[in-house]
């Protein structure tokens, strides 16, 4: 018969070591974890000259599988063309990226924003002015 | 303070008083905080933190918690035995609170004159010159230790559900089984100390002849007793009548609000009784340096030695995982029963032979 004792005083020591330990927990309200940098979060259209680089070529909202986006296209004063709607609903977005991918002008990107909690259904609609990337 | 009341003078009625007032409040708080820090040297052992959001390092974590419970619905299911079902929370609880009564927790010390022992039930006798305490003092903490069980077979039973019944099954057995090698392992205790008074065990271990390691037998009978203690009172590795991961919660799986928290309770509360009880017997009580010369040291050693059990209680929880069933039972009547009557076959030859401790 083996030696019932041993295994449980050599268990009672790992325990007891990593009492001492330093512990590896994330403080997390306070401490924010560093995401990976091609960690998929909330969008962001990026901005060139001041304005957005989206040309509202409806690619996104085709490719999309959760059809969560909602593009319309306005003319600005060049006569170019330009969204003059774009909003992402963050409650049907699955974060696939497929829309950054197919982006043709490189418009949009992915953060790594990933506190997107809210109180209200309307608040997970994230119309243009909020997904503008912030410099 | 010389009157006297039904043949005892007043003082006694007084420090009596007192030494409930200061027992119950150290269980208590004890208890509470024995929550606390289970989990946070649990946490601790398995490299977290632990409770840390409620007031500074989460020390308020007890009250809140408290204060959660008590808010919270008071749920009877329909189809209990509600008379058991309200009356099984208490009968868990009672029991782990009035077996601190003859517990001795440090030694006679000397108040405006009058002598006072440690032990509620205990006082001093002037006429003969010395502590007059229960005199079956083993016999009463035995005998309340099994009435403990009749709450969680009762919670088991009244619940009306699988999962409680299977809970309080099992602690039934379980309870039954490691009583008698519990009982059996601290028989050569007073076989040794020629007494079942704790006043008397303690006195017998002063100046560090405590029994851990007067005598080769009591020696081994301390573990034993302690394994015992830990399944006794569902301490982790024989934590099956309220197994998370089989029965839900066990025998207080329908239980809610405040009458959980009697349950949880009366645990916690069983767990300071019996590592005080493990203290008491085998490590020499208040027993320590000085504690003879300067009595008011000997709650301390005795307070150290309780909360030295109990942190030994949560790194077992934190190292060994639960036993299976039918491990349990033939561990507790094919390994610990026989040795704990061996242990008293030995210890009665040796002391034939002339071999009482090693201190003589």
């Amino acid at each position: 018969m083996p030696n019932p004792f041993t295994p449980i005083i050599q268990g009672m020591k790992i325990t007891l070591s990593h009492l001492f330990k330093k512990p590896i927990t994330l403080m997390y309200p306070e401490v924010k974890p560093k995401v990976a940098e091609r960690f998929r979060g909330l969008h962001a259209l990026k901005v060139s000259h001041n304005k957005a680089k989206c040309v509202a070529c409806y690619l996104c909202p085709t490719v999309c599988p959760a059809k969560c986006i909602r593009v319309e296209a306005g003319e600005d004063e060049n006569h170019d063309k330009f969204a003059a709607v774009y909003e992402i609903d963050m409650l049907r977005c699955i974060f696939c990226g497929y829309c950054v991918e197919a982006c043709p002008v490189d418009a949009l990107k992915m953060t790594g924003e990933f506190e997107l909690a809210n109180y209200h259904r309307k608040d997970f609609l994230f119309v243009k002015e909020r997904l503008l990337e912030k410099k | 303070m010389d009157n006297v009341i039904l043949g005892l003078p007043m003082y006694y009625y007084v420090a009596m008083v007192a030494k409930v007032l200061v027992a119950f409040v150290f269980v208590l708080l004890s208890v509470a905080y024995a929550t606390y820090a289970e989990r946070k040297i649990i946490g601790h052992m398995q490299v977290r933190v632990g409770p840390d959001r409620t007031g500074p390092m989460g020390l308020l974590q007890p009250i809140a918690d408290g204060l959660k419970l008590f808010f919270k619905e008071e749920i009877v299911p329909g189809e209990s035995n509600k008379l058991a079902f309200l009356l099984a929370p208490f009968i868990a609880l009672v029991p782990a609170f009035l077996t601190f009564a003859a517990v001795p927790f440090g030694n006679t010390i000397e108040v405006m004159g009058y002598k006072i022992p440690l032990q509620i039930a205990a006082y001093y006798d002037t006429g003969m010159g010395k502590v007059v305490d229960l005199n079956v003092g083993v016999l009463y903490i035995l005998a309340l230790a099994s009435l403990g069980v009749y709450g969680i077979v009762l919670a088991g039973w009244s619940s009306n559900s699988k999962y409680s019944l299977l809970g309080g099954l099992r602690a039934s057995a379980q309870m039954i089984s490691y009583e008698l090698a519990a009982g059996f392992a601290i028989i050569p205790v007073f076989m040794l100390a020629g007494s079942l008074s704790l006043h008397e065990i303690v006195k017998a271990q002063e100046g560090f002849r405590w029994f851990i390691w007067s005598n080769p037998m009591t020696f081994v009978g301390t573990f034993l007793f302690y394994v015992c203690a830990l399944a006794e009172i569902n301490r982790t590795p024989f934590d099956l009548p309220e197994a998370e991961t089989e029965l839900v919660s066990g025998f207080c799986t329908e239980y809610s609000s405040m009458k959980y928290a009697m349950f949880f309770m009366a645990e916690y509360a069983n767990m300071v009784t019996v590592c005080a009880i493990t203290a008491t017997m085998f490590l020499g009580g208040w027993d320590g340096p000085f504690s003879s010369t300067i009595p008011i040291l000997s709650p301390i050693y005795f307070v150290a030695k309780v909360y030295f059990l109990m942190f030994l209680t949560m790194w077992i929880r934190a190292t060994v995982p639960r036993y299976r069933y039918d491990q349990l039972m033939s561990l507790g009547w094919k390994v610990l029963l026989p040795t704990a009557l061996c242990l008293i076959v030995l210890t009665a030859i040796a002391g034939s032979l002339g071999f009482n401790t090693f201190f003589g």
